[in-house]
């Protein structure tokens, strides 16, 4: 290690040793120690929270029965922890992944590390890889644990389905995806923008953005949806979209109001149309009877037997898992490419 | 050996050239200043040099023709930047074990017995040192790795005076030491004409001087003479001109000493800072060497 120089010693180093990848471990352990600690740290609360929050409700499901739980407060609960832990990926992606070179650009530190004998390339390569296991091992473990937490009242009842938007991407597989993606668009945005303010506000927004668009456009689509014209959906199924059609043909909410109200229901919403469950099906309507002289138990039995079909594409529970690795698996592909993409730019940029 | 050679090196940001069509060869075994106005080109220059910037047009190599920035170029230079940057929240010995892990090479023991001799505690956090200790430790960390160049950009411009005689003598007392090759920038002159023997003068982004500072002053003088004389000062090389009433005080470019003072005229030696001013003042004037000059080579362009 303190080899010692010999100096002016001619250019016969061609076969010249790199320095070792090991010396990198510790550089990135010292530098980014106090960010790792935060983040365990914001994590840890977290995951204590989530581990009495998952003891208590099994022991309540012990208790209450689990249809309870789920209409009660574990959903009620589960939501708000949800959309809370929603923003924690862009958060980790703004805190430990932007400054990362943006810090380096905006002291000029990278003035001092980019002519070491490490090799810029390889420095970014080696700091990049860890920060990003490290990061996706600790989201990992966070994201086994909200499953788990949650995992007695989920896909119990409709409207809890395992795939539904607010808690798919904080189990499994997912979450960890969505850190290293945070993490990666931090990084990126870093040697882009060069300074760590700027490019922690840009990781949120990129972040949120693509998160928006996965969840309404992608995620619907990773397999062909079911559609069913029964009303009777899996409980753990996830519905898409649902439309009227009369003898076959499309038609919209409104003409399906404007028949019902001819026949004396009164104000008709959406949802009475909606994905209705064993409680609800078209045998124990919600509403009384309809028609002259009660005909009709139901809108819907109504509306069935005058030619209209209820569509209704949804995705069934069972496929959580293939859509965690789909999802996984586009998100790794993504956050290789961008960390990629960071290295080439710390390869080419210019001070 | 040439620890930087360049040949028609460029460097454009945008639309600017902050570096034209530079060709030089900065000789092995030299304490070389790199000297010009602010926002001459000497950092940009630098950069390209240690591997930080890529050019834009021409190439740049480095210790006898390694390509700059290459594994082989990174491991033989160590570079100390502009405004010496540390990691701040780092404490000193810190700085030491992070410099030892990127690099081949790193003498512990002579860094921990520099900072010892300057009483820099290795405890405290980089951030918190003074100035010039700030800038002790920079250096102390590029020169425990042993390099065969060392590349200073303007090291000297924050630092007191005590610390820019302390700083330079810990330069002077390794190149005695270890024969190491020095490259340093200033905006001032009076700063390194101690030290340096080799001059490279650059301005507005071209490369107006590049020689010995002996051969430099050897090969020019001032000339004082009748300033009707219009037919001798033809057959000069003039690069800059003062006029006093009738006489007329010549910078000229001259083949060395032995060369004849004209009839009428008196020749006086002339100082490294007159000749840098001189030069600075003319910006067309330039002395350069060729492009594969090594130290004994004869000047080949005197242009006015």
């Amino acid at each position: 290690m303190t080899a010692m120089a010999t100096p002016g010693q001619p250019a016969a180093e061609a076969s010249l040793r790199p320095v070792p990848w090991r010396g990198m471990a510790w550089v990135s352990w010292r530098q980014h120690r106090t960010t790792l600690a935060g983040l365990l740290a914001v994590l840890g609360v977290a995951g204590v929270y989530l581990y009495i929050t998952g003891l208590d409700l099994r022991h309540d499901v012990a208790a209450f029965g689990e249809m309870f739980v789920a209409n009660g407060s574990g959903k009620m609960g589960m939501t708000l922890t949800a959309a809370l832990f929603q923003v924690l990926p862009a958060l980790i992606g703004a805190f430990v992944g932007a400054p990362v070179l943006a810090r380096e650009l905006e002291t000029g530190t990278f003035r001092y590390t980019w002519t070491q004998g490490f090799g810029r390339e390889r420095w970014a390569a080696a700091k990049l890889a860890q920060l990003a296991v490290a990061v996706t091992l600790v989201a990992g473990a966070f994201g086994f644990l909200f499953s788990w937490c949650y995992e007695a009242i989920i896909g119990v009842r409709q409207g809890l389905s395992p795939l539904m938007a607010i808690t798919f991407d904080l189990r499994g597989v997912a979450f960890a995806a969505w850190t290293l993606v945070a993490f990666a668009i931090g990084v990126l945005a870093g040697i882009l923008i060069r300074r760590v303010v700027p490019a922690m506000f840009a990781t949120l927004a990129a972040w949120s953005g693509l998160a928006f668009v996965a969840g309404a456009y992608l995620r619907p689509h990773y397999e062909t949806p079911l559609v069913t014209s029964g009303f009777n959906l899996p409980s753990a199924a996830w519905v898409i979209s649902q439309r009227w059609t009369l003898h076959g043909k499309p038609v919209s909410l409104t003409t399906v109001s404007q028949v019902l109200q001819k026949i004396g229901a009164k104000e008709v919403a959406p949802g009475v149309f909606g994905p209705t469950g064993p409680a609800s099906g078209p045998t124990s309507g919600t509403s009384a009877a309809f028609g002259s002289g009660g005909a009709w138990r139901s809108a819907p039995t109504y509306l069935l037997h005058h030619g209209f079909t209820q569509l209704t594409s949804y995705q069934p529970g069972s496929r959580f898992w293939p859509f965690q690795w789909i999802e996984g698996g586009w998100l790794l592909a993504l956050s290789l490419l961008l960390i990629a993409a960071t290295i080439w730019l710390v390869r080419r940029h210019a001070a | 050996m040439n620890v930087i050679e360049t040949s028609g090196l460029g460097k454009r940001y945008r639309q600017t050239w902050a570096l034209r069509e530079c060709t030089l060869a900065i000789p092995a075994g030299h304490v070389t200043a790199l000297v010009g106005p602010n926002g001459a080109g000497k950092t940009t220059l630098l950069n390209l040099g240690v591997g930080l910037a890529t050019p834009t047009a021409g190439v740049v190599t480095v210790l006898g023709g390694v390509p700059a920035g290459s594994p082989a170029a990174l491991d033989g230079i160590a570079f100390v930047a502009q405004d010496m940057p540390l990691y701040k929240p780092l404490s000193v010995a810190d700085m030491l074990h992070l410099t030892r892990n990127l690099n081949r090479r790193f003498d512990q023991g002579y860094a921990l017995a520099r900072l010892g001799e300057l009483g820099i505690p290795l405890k405290r956090k980089a951030g918190k040192l003074s100035g010039g200790q700030q800038a002790q430790l920079a250096l102390t960390l590029a020169l425990a790795r042993r390099p065969r160049l060392l590349v200073l950009d303007e090291p000297l411009a924050n630092l007191d005076p005590l610390a820019r005689h302390d700083f330079m003598a810990t330069v002077m007392a390794t190149v005695a030491e270890h024969g190491m090759s020095v490259v340093l920038s200033s905006h001032v002159l009076a700063e390194l004409e101690r030290v340096a023997d080799y001059l490279i003068l650059v301005s507005g982004g071209r490369v107006q001087v590049a020689d010995e500072v002996d051969s430099l002053l050897s090969t020019h003088r001032i000339l004082t003479g009748p300033a009707s004389d219009a037919r001798t000062r033809e057959e000069l090389t003039v690069v800059h001109e003062r006029r006093a009433e009738a006489q007329a005080h010549l910078l000229v470019r001259t083949r060395g000493p032995a060369d004849p003072v004209p009839l009428g005229w008196e020749a006086h030696p002339v100082s490294l800072e007159e000749l840098v001013l001189a030069y600075l003042r003319e910006p067309g004037a330039a002395a350069l060497p060729g492009p594969a000059r090594t130290s004994n080579a004869e000047p080949t362009e005197v242009t006015r």
